[in-house]
């Protein structure tokens, strides 16, 4: 009898032990929103994307649960849970980063997966994060075929495609008034290199009808040696230089035809070439027309929310913030004012993954960036505003960017509903650039 | 086409070829001697670039001229190969010797892998440059092109490392103790030659020679994690069409290699990256042994 007694108080004792833990790990988790953040952590795009990228994400997470943000992001985390981060190394193929997505949503339990620089992770992702209904936020890659040629319920893109970068280049070539008779390319072998100058050539064919192609070049990605196309380009002695090359090729690219005089023989214009200012420093050259995919870094806007966002990155790294940990920002604060926004619709309760897809349907908000819209692919796919500036360098010696022109999200990005392509060679139809 | 075109073509393929040479001159030899198909080959060019790096960044700490930094080159190559060929020989392949080539094939990818990331853990992932060594030859104008001086000296180079290892290989007696070896291991043995030093100075000079490449070739790029990759697919190509385990095939690889890829650029720019792989499957169409391979009867 004793005996029983005892064994009934102790399976009664670890019952509401285990009853404890139970509800103690639901509160925890009411507690936290738990994210997984998946980009380059090796491999040849880590340097220039991947790493900063984390480091921007890492930063301003410890300083939205800290409630260090400024207005209107000053509540603690996510609408009051803080934010736990699990990082994943993008590199190894698509076929990996499928198995990592899998592991995420359904082992690690994550409440929403933030990722992607490769454009070729992002159009595998997303059919598999619908199938898992599980919220997922692109936050990098550049193909528009995302949400061109597919739909999804669970799947949003936080920043502009890839249209945008190669459209404003063009455009503020005419801004600046420059001569175009001839222009050359220069592009890494794949689809960024490929749908960046098809997006740069049809753009030009718009603004400067005249103006012919001389040299369309392709090297492999991670060619690293650029002599014999440098020469090419030289000898053509094009007005306008493009490129779209990125990280190590682009900085080998740069390095390599500095001394030759390809700078001073043509114009040359970068269509994401931000990240190589800060490697590069003093040796970056001068005179050359490039964007960051946005206006980030050396092109970001004069707003208090930028402005803390830049002093904030530059004293914990001591370098400036370039594309990538801005466009990790713009992906955070958007779903953290989509969850907000959630939350205030169910009355302060945390919201489920259904509602917070809803929130962020068309949402709009603000970024150190600008004003990020999701205006395309149903309210799936953002658009933003842009600036492109000119390298120059300043009393010491170090680069900067001046002449910078700023367009409205509404001119160089398409209009919902129809495919870039097809609104360039339709010659911007519904731009908006006033 | 134009002489200068033509000109301009020669130039930029020899120099591209310079450059692939001096890698597949140390992949051949590896090969020639051992019988090693050694996939680690390009991490061995990205160590030497990661340590011509951080040795040329001894040279201002020091307060020596900028022409310093060449030797520091010169050096770092030379202690990556004191460092890593007697590891990876010495501590991992011989082991491996006799064995069916797949397997061999399979180590030297595993080394390849580790030392991926031993870059990575060593230099970081953050890219290195170094810009000084390749101001220090000013510009040559050739045709209507303006050239650095410094992608020319890599043919000087190259010419100097093909010699150096011919005549290393012919002229001395060490060297023709290599031939005896690379001709039949077993009966060299049995002369008393000892094939694992033969074996390990191979491998040494292999090594040496992809970080020499490496290190020569820092100063024209970014030095980061990916660079291996692509130079032993292309060193590659250079061995194949030159035939496995020869010098002189190795030279007319990389100079085929480099004046195909050149002349695609200007002519057929599509088919820049196609090229290389045409030009080595119309060699292995009609000499499936390479250029400079001599058919052998199969030992049994």
């Amino acid at each position: 009898m004793v005996n029983t007694t005892l064994k009934s108080l102790m399976a009664g004792a670890a019952m509401a032990a285990l009853g404890l833990a139970a509800a103690g790990s639901a509160a925890a988790q009411d507690d936290t929103y738990k994210i997984g953040v998946v980009t380059f952590l090796s491999g040849q795009a880590a340097e220039s994307f991947g790493v900063p990228a984390w480091d921007g994400g890492k930063l301003l997470i410890e300083k939205l649960n800290a409630g260090e943000v400024p207005a209107p992001y000053d509540t603690v985390g996510f609408g009051g849970m803080k934010i736990e981060a699990i990082p994943i190394d993008e590199a190894g193929g698509a076929t990996k980063q499928v198995q990592e997505f899998r592991n995420l949503v359904q082992r690690e339990n994550v409440d929403a997966v933030i990722g992607y620089v490769s454009s070729g992770d992002c159009l595998a992702i997303s059919p598999v994060a619908d199938e898992l209904e599980a919220l997922t936020i692109l936050y990098d890659c550049g193909t528009p075929r995302v949400f061109e040629d597919g739909s999804y319920e669970y799947v949003f893109r936080t920043a502009a495609h890839a249209t945008m970068d190669n459209v404003s280049i063009a455009r503020y070539l005419k801004a600046r008034d420059m001569k175009v008779g001839t222009f050359a390319g220069l592009n890494q072998d794949y689809a960024w290199g490929h749908d960046s100058w098809r997006d740069f050539t049809a753009s030009m064919a718009q603004l400067y009808p005249e103006a012919e192609v001389t040299a369309e070049l392709f090297p492999a990605f991670g060619a690293g040696q650029y002599g014999t196309e440098i020469s090419a380009l030289m000898r053509e002695g094009p007005d306008v230089v493009h490129s779209s090359n990125w990280g190590g090729d682009l900085q080998s690219f740069l390095l390599q035809a500095l001394p030759r005089g390809l700078f001073q023989r043509s114009q040359v214009v970068l269509s994401a070439g931000d990240h190589s200012i800060p490697p590069l420093g003093k040796n970056m050259p001068e005179g050359v027309v490039l964007g960051a995919r946005g206006s980030y870094g050396l092109l970001s806007p004069d707003t208090p929310l930028n402005d803390w966002w830049f002093k904030t990155y530059q004293d914990e790294y001591d370098v400036i913030p370039v594309q990538a940990p801005y466009r990790m920002v713009q992906a955070l604060l958007g779903l953290k004012s989509a969850i907000e926004k959630a939350m205030e619709a169910n009355g302060g309760n945390r919201p489920t993954k259904d509602e917070i897809a809803a929130a962020l349907k068309g949402h709009e908000w603000e970024s150190p960036a600008g004003m990020i819209q999701m205006k395309l692919g149903d309210g799936h796919q953002a658009i933003q505003p842009t600036a492109i500036g000119t390298t120059a360098k300043d009393e010491n010696g170090d680069t900067i960017l001046v002449d910078i022109e700023r367009f409205a999200a509404e001119c160089v990005n398409p209009p919902p509903g129809q495919k870039s392509v097809d609104w360039i060679n339709a010659g911007f139809q519904g731009a908006k650039c006033e | 086409m134009e002489f200068a075109d033509i000109l301009t073509i020669l130039v930029d393929g020899v120099v591209y070829a310079s450059w692939l040479f001096i890698v597949a001159l140390g992949l051949t030899l590896i090969f020639g001697v051992l019988q090693i198909l050694n996939l680690a080959h390009g991490s061995l060019y990205a160590v030497g670039a990661y340590a011509a790096a951080s040795f040329t960044m001894l040279v201002p700490y020091f307060g020596l001229p900028p022409a310093f930094s060449l030797l520091a080159m010169l050096i770092a190559a030379l202690a990556v190969a004191l460092v890593l060929a007697p590891i990876l020989e010495r501590g991992l392949l011989r082991l491996f010797y006799g064995r069916d080539e797949v397997l061999i094939l399979l180590v030297t990818y595993a080394v390849f892998l580790v030392l991926e990331d031993v870059t990575k853990l060593v230099w970081g992932v953050q890219p290195y440059y170094v810009f000084e060594p390749r101001n220090l030859f000013g510009n040559v104008e050739i045709g209507q092109l303006f050239y650095v001086g410094y992608d020319l000296m890599l043919i000087v180079l190259a010419a100097i490392c093909g010699l150096a290892v011919w005549l290393g290989l012919n002229k001395t007696t060490t060297g023709k103790v290599v031939l005896a070896v690379i001709h039949n291991p077993d009966v060299s043995a049995c002369m008393g030659v000892r094939v694992n030093w033969i074996y390990l100075l191979a491998f040494f000079v292999g090594v040496f020679l992809a970080a020499l490449a490496g290190a020569y070739t820092a100063p024209l790029i970014s030095v980061q994690p990916g660079i291996s990759v692509n130079v032993i697919i292309l060193s590659f190509a250079v061995v194949i069409i030159g035939g496995l385990g020869s010098i002189p095939g190795a030279a007319i690889g990389a100079l085929v290699v480099g004046i195909a890829r050149a002349a695609a650029v200007y002519e057929f720019p599509e088919a820049e990256i196609f090229i290389i792989y045409l030009v080595m499957a119309i060699v292995l169409v009609f000499r499936p042994e390479g250029l400079f391979q001599r058919t052998q009867a199969r030992k049994i």
